[in-house]
Formats: C-alpha cells, structure tokens, sequence
C-alpha cells in the first residue's frame, strides 16, 4: 500500500476502483467458482475418507467407556493403591454400587463387561450375573456394600477384578495398541501377551512379506504381457486387452472360489497330474488353504493392477531407441536392459505401489484360500470388527497397518522417488 | 371404486377385532435373515402367510452373519432399519448385553401353545437371553463320505481324531467353539465336566494339544457351505457343519455322505428386535413375533429344512419334507434316534472365554 501511494496514487482500473482490488475480486471469485466445482467431490472424500479415519484414529486410543459408566467409582479408585494386594475399602464398594445402579437402569453395565472382558476373562458374565442382584441393591440404605458385594460374586474380593477395572479406568488408553503389538496394559506398565496367546506381530509380518511375494510375481507375471501388449498392433492389442480386463468384469469370489477348484486336491491340476501319471494317487500336491494357495490367488486377482500402469508407459517408449541402440552394437540384451528396461521403471514404480497397497488389505481372498498360514492382518482386524466387537483393537491394529503403509511410501520416495511413477 | 375400497376397510376392521390397533403398526418391515435355502424356509413358512394377513410389505436382508456388528453400528449412527433379526442365541445374548436389542416378555409378547401352555413353559430353557425368541434348534455335526470309509462307518465322533481308521482330511470350524469340546471329549474328559476342564489354561493346552494331533489333516472352513462343498468334491473323508447344510448334501444332491450324530452340538437359532425402534415399527415387530414363532408356523419351517421347532409343542406337528416329500422327523437333530449322545454348548462360558480361548486358538492355527 504504501508503495502504490508513494508513486502517486493508486492504479485505477476502468471503473474506477483500485487495480489491486479489483484484480484480487476476480480471483476471489474465480477461485469461489473452482471450489465451487469441486465441492462434491471434496464434500464426498471428507464425508466416506478422512471422518473415517479420523474416527478409526480416535477409536483405537478412546476408553471412555469405564469412567462414563463408573464414575464414582473411578474417582474413589484414585487414592486405593493397587500393588498393596489388599482389597478397596468400603467407601469404593459403595460408589460402585451406586454406579451400577444407575448403570443397570441404562442398561450400560454389560456393555462394559464386554469391554473388560477383552482384558480379563470373566468379566461379561460378572457384570451381568451381578447386575441382576445389584439392581434389587438401595445405594443410600443398604450398605455397607463390601460384604454383600462379595456375597453376590466372589470375584468383586478379588483384589485382580479391581485392578483391571482401574488400569483401565483411563480416557484415554494405550491397551488397544499395545494389544496390537501382542503386549498388554498392566498396573505395573506395559508388558508381552502370554506366548501362546502371541499372533498379531506374526500375522503384520507375514502380510508384508507376502504382500511382496505377491507384488514381484505380478511384476514378473505381467511384465511380458505388458511388453508384448504395447509392441503388437492397435488392433490386435486392444483384442487382448480385453482378456487382461476380463476378470475385472467376474466377482471377486467367483475367481476365488475358481481357484479352489483349480488347486484343491481333487482339483483340476491335480487330476491331470495324476492322469498322466507325474504325481501319484496317494501323494497329491497340497496347493491351497495354504501360502502358496493365497499367492496365486491374489496375484491373478491383482495383476491387472500392475499390468494396466506398465502397459501405458511402456507405449510411449519410442521403438526408435532399441533401433537407435542396436545399430550402435548393443546386442538384444543389451539394448533392453540398458534403454528400455529403465524407461518402462516408473510404470513398474505405479504398478507395484498399487499391487501392494491393495495386497496389504486384502481379506477375502486370504480368508477362503489362505488355511491357517496364509491369512493375512485383515483377516484378524475383520474378526474383531464383526464378530469379537473388540472395535478398539480392530482401529489400533487399522492405525497400525495405515502407519506401514505410510512409511514405506516414504521410503519408496526416498529409493525411488515419487516423481518417478507414471501412470501412463 | 372408491366406495368399495372403503366398505372393504370398514369391514376388515370390524373384522378383526384383535388387530384394532393395526393402523398404528408400520406397514413396511425389514426381516434380517442367513440368506439361502434357510431364508427360503421362513419365507414360505413366516412371511407369505404374514403379508397375505395383514397386506405388510415384508423387505429381507441377508446380513445375519454381522448382525451384531451392523446393529452396533446402527445404533451408533442414531438410525435403525432393521425391524427383526434372526440371530443364534450366542450373538442374542451379546446384543442383549450391549442394550442393542429390546427385552420380550414371554408370556404376554408371545403366543401361548394351542392348549394354552404360556410360551415361557412352551419354549422352556430354550429361552436362554431376554432378548432372544428361539425358533429353531439345529446342531454342529459331522457328515462323512460313506464310499470313502469302507465297511467301518464311524459311529463316534472321536472318529476325527482316528487318522489310522479314517485316513484323509477332516474340515473344521476355524474357531475354538465346538472343536475344544469334542477334542476333551475325545481326550477323555466326562461330557458334564468339559467346561470345568476348559476354564483352566491347563484343560485349553490339553485340547489344543489333541486338536494338535491331527492339525495337518484338518481343512478349516469358515462358511457353512464349504463342509457339503469339500464332502461332495471328496476332498475330505468327514467334517462338521450345520445339520440342515448335511440335509441337504445327502437328500437333495443325493451324495455319498451320511451323518454322524454322535456329540452333535446343539444351538439355537431365533428372532431379537433391535432396541430403540419407533412405536409403529415396534408394535409391527411385536405383531410379528407373536405371528412366526406360534406353534404351527414354527412346525411349518420344517417342511423346508431340517431344523427342529424350538418349540415343545411344535414338535408333534412337523411332517413331511414340501418337495421331497420325505418324513422329516428323522432328519431333526431333535429325534430320538440323532440325539442318543448330544452335547449342550454353553453360552454362559463363551461369552466369557471367547476373546481368551480364540487368542490362543489362533495363535496355535497360525503356528
């Protein structure tokens, strides 16, 4: 501003106003209308992506529940110590009988015996069994509550039941991830599941390395279809395209299911190498419900994935280079590997971030083809959403998963770099 | 046209004495139902004869299998369009305990027996949640491939722990419920103190330690349609399932599979209405219930498949098979004959030890 009047007055436009001002108007609107355009689309990511995540985010630390249904009883928690090994007193008995009062009335309190039974084996049944004495309980006449409490259910003179009730007495909580991590939240801090209740960090590492088998048998799967695709004619290329795409028109479970027909043990592949006689009767291939099954699988189910991408930058690699290469002596190996194959890298590049990606949080497929060793971590996190409920553990182990994902795009920007990957 | 309609209106409602309120009942309902040929039985058994009652428009949905967790969800989103969901009484009880399903009132919400019996005593301790209306009773059980064991049929269930007898693959539920059980059976603990056993870490390492003798011969399924598929396809020699699924291997597709009763597990499967309807959905779902879960109409859904009526007082009435035209009291996990050894799943223990046990049963699977 105090340039423009330093030069002697604001630049008037035609009518009349500043330049300045009138400029930025038109801008303000043109972006209004750009915006405008957008807004469905923006509407619509907010709306089915980021709420979503961002309630997975905050579901998978939330633990309001304890304190909401219980609050009296947290609060005289609070000065109870829990490595004395000896029980509450009464005043704690008390509050929580007045909570569970009012609990039952809602009909909260086997709600929460279903969240702490994640914790505690025991708990969903204790809740209930108790509710239903409690309920017929005068929270200003009846006590003292200690004795007729323990009366009811022996496990509330269990000094355990009231230490899994105030470690996880906390708003905000860290069990669901250390849960994900095959740990547990104790009095004393953070400590390892029981060995033989360990799975979630075998079933992460599995699903990444498997994820990769998947993603370079893709690679090599669909890089000569690629190739081949992008050096024959329009016609014919578009004729095979469709047989490229054509799975993509059958249902997913079709084309699972077709593959247990195929590898089964009294599969398709396996009858025929009986019949002409490569494998015999009593000793045929065990080729699904197991890792090998779900690779296969997946990776007919993803390569078009990654021979779409690899196709369409492959086709704008010009002939002439090979020709070019070769005419200065490259031999044919030669002439690919140095020229060609480094310019067809960024469709390898999208191809491979979308086949693993999509690989990563595959469950179906895993689900019917995997058996015991091919099920992958979504199959866990699915099991926990529709079926245990544990919804908490089931958003840690999500959070998780979308933390991997996040970090080795990065480092595949760090590698690669993420300019180097077309899509065409 | 217009005068024929109202007369007709008028005279229904002088009618129908008992159903005076129907005009404050909706006259749309979702029904929530497994899908497939059991959704077909309570179609031809409930619905049609219902809609053709009261002219209700009756919408199904196939979405019991994440009934809970869809429920759930519902509720936490404010809206739910579910008006009865049939459920097995585990999943009831769970829905009862998260409030996401209204409290019944046998006896007043339901229809007492033709003899007057009140419905509590009719359906007895089959009532095992206040939320939960049984309909039906079916077990977990064992088919087996009759050409594939020779002359030595098996006729206990430990067969599937007897590799050198009956070698081949079995299939099994990839879940901790029913194969704990039969595993301690087998591993001789006394039907009556299975569930003692199996509270302690010792009795969960002992069943998985048997199950463990035969974990390379076992092919988990996790739909109730893979056991009948892998049966007819011969890829094992037995495995469990549902009953009705084996019914139909063996009577409809006339494969070379026979049932094994010996320990079936029975379970029951039935109706719950979500809690939080409004008063017109809710009196709808009510009218319902009182409808499809009276003696006849349960008697009824056994024409279609072989699940026994949840009622006493059904069980004298169920016929023959609508198409077949087979008698189908044979074929209920509830006869005589099928129920000689029977195993009763406990709920009470699941819900407690579900989340403990399936951590462990998981971990060993992915051992």
């Amino acid at each position: 501003m105090t340039d423009t009047t330093a030069s002697g007055g604001p630049v008037l436009a035609a009518d009349g106003t500043p330049l300045k001002k009138s400029l930025a108007r038109a801008l303000r609107l043109q972006k209004i209308r750009a915006l405008g355009l957008i807004a469905p689309l923006l509407i619509f990511v907010l709306v089915s992506f980021i709420i979503p995540i961002g309630s997975m985010l905050t579901r998978s630390v939330n633990n309001d529940i304890v304190a909401d249904t219980l609050p009296l009883t947290v609060e005289a928690l609070q000065t109870w110590d829990a490595d004395s090994g000896e029980l509450p007193d009464e005043a704690v008995y008390a509050a929580f009988v007045s909570d569970m009062v009012t609990a039952i009335e809602a009909k909260q309190h086997t709600r929460l015996g279903t969240r702490l039974n994640y914790e505690q084996t025991g708990m969903s049944s204790l809740f209930r069994k108790s509710g239903r004495k409690i309920k017929k309980l005068d929270p200003t006449t009846d006590g003292p509550f200690k004795e007729t409490l323990i009366g009811i259910n022996k496990s509330w003179g269990d000094v355990e039941t009231w230490r899994v009730l105030k470690t996880h007495s906390v708003r905000v909580t860290n069990g669901y991830f250390l849960n994900a991590i095959d740990m547990q939240r104790t009095p004393e801090g953070a400590q390892a599941q029981p060995e033989d209740k360990q799975i979630l960090i075998t079933l992460f590492q599995r699903t990444l390395v498997m994820s990769m088998v998947i993603t370079v048998s893709c690679i090599i799967l669909g890089y000569p279809v690629a190739w081949i695709l992008a050096n024959l004619p329009a016609r014919t290329a578009n004729m095979l395209m469709i047989l490229v795409l054509l799975p993509f028109w059958t249902s997913l479970l079709v084309r699972t299911s077709a593959w247990k027909v195929m590898l089964q043990q009294q599969g398709v592949i396996n009858e025929v190498l009986v019949w002409i006689g490569l494998v015999a009767d009593d000793a045929r291939l065990v080729m699904i419900n197991n890792q090998f099954g779900t690779i296969v699988a997946m990776t007919h189910i993803l390569l078009p994935f990654m021979i779409l991408p690899m196709y369409s930058v492959m086709q704008t690699i010009q002939p002439t280079y090979l020709r070019a290469a070769k005419s200065m002596g490259a031999t044919n190996w030669t002439a690919f590997w140095r020229v060609y194959f480094p310019l067809s890298v960024p469709g390898i590049g999208a191809g491979s971030i979308l086949v693993f990606i999509l690989a990563i949080g595959y469950y179906i497929t895993p689900e019917i083809v995997g058996g015991t060793k091919g099920v992958f971590i979504s199959n866990r996190i699915a099991y926990h959403i529709s079926s245990s409920l544990n919804w908490g553990l089931a958003a840690a182990l999500g959070t998780i998963l979308l933390a991997v994902v996040l970090i080795l795009y990065w480092a595949y920007d760090k590698i690669v770099g993420i300019d180097n990957v077309k899509l065409g | 046209m217009k005068l024929t309609k109202l007369t007709a209106l008028a005279a229904t409602t002088a009618l129908c004495a008992p159903m005076a309120f129907a005009e404050d009942m909706a006259n749309e309902m979702t029904i929530v139902s497994w899908g497939g040929a059991y959704s077909k039985s309570q179609l031809k058994a409930y619905h049609e004869p219902y809609s053709e009652k009261t002219g209700v428009t009756i919408l199904n949905d196939d979405s019991s299998a994440e009934a809970v967790a869809k429920l759930r969800a519902m509720n936490e989103a404010g809206n739910v369009t579910w008006d009865v969901v049939d459920v097995v009484a585990a999943d009831a009880m769970r829905l009862c305990d998260e409030g996401l399903a209204m409290e019944i009132d046998a006896d007043n919400q339901l229809a007492a027996a033709p003899d007057g019996t009140p419905a509590s005593e009719d359906f007895g301790d089959l009532l095992v949640s206040e939320c939960f209306i049984p309909q039906i009773v079916y077990s977990t059980t064992f088919g087996y491939r009759t050409d594939l064991v020779g002359d030595n049929a098996p006729t206990s269930v430990c067969a599937i722990f007897d590799t050198e007898a009956y070698p081949g693959k079995r299939s099994l539920e990839k879940r901790p419920i029913n194969n704990m059980e039969w595993a301690l059976i087998c591993d001789g603990v006394a039907k009556d103190e299975v569930y003692e056993v199996l509270e302690t870490s010792e009795g969960q390492d002992r069943a998985l330690a048997k199950l463990n003798t035969i974990k390379d011969n076992v092919i988990w399924w996790s739909a109730g349609a893979d056991t009948p598929q892998l049966l007819a396809d011969g890829e094992v020699v037995m495995g469990s399932t549902y009953n009705g699924r084996l019914f139909s291997v063996i009577e409809e597709q006339k494969q070379p599979v026979a049932m094994l009763w010996d320990a079936q597990v029975f379970d029951l499967d039935g109706w719950i209405i979500p809690a939080g309807l409004s008063p017109e959905r809710q009196a709808r779902a009510l009218d319902y219930i009182m409808f499809a879960t009276d003696t006849q109409r349960l008697a009824d859904q056994a024409k279609y498949i072989s699940y026994g009526p949840a009622r006493a007082s059904s069980a004298p009435l169920v016929g023959q098979h609508a198409e077949l035209g087979i008698d189908m009291a044979p074929h209920m996990p509830t006869d005589p004959e099928n129920a000689k050894n029977t195993f009763l799943y406990n709920y009470e223990f699941w819900a407690d030890y579900r989340d403990d046990i399936d951590a462990k049963f998981q971990a060993w699977l992915a051992k």
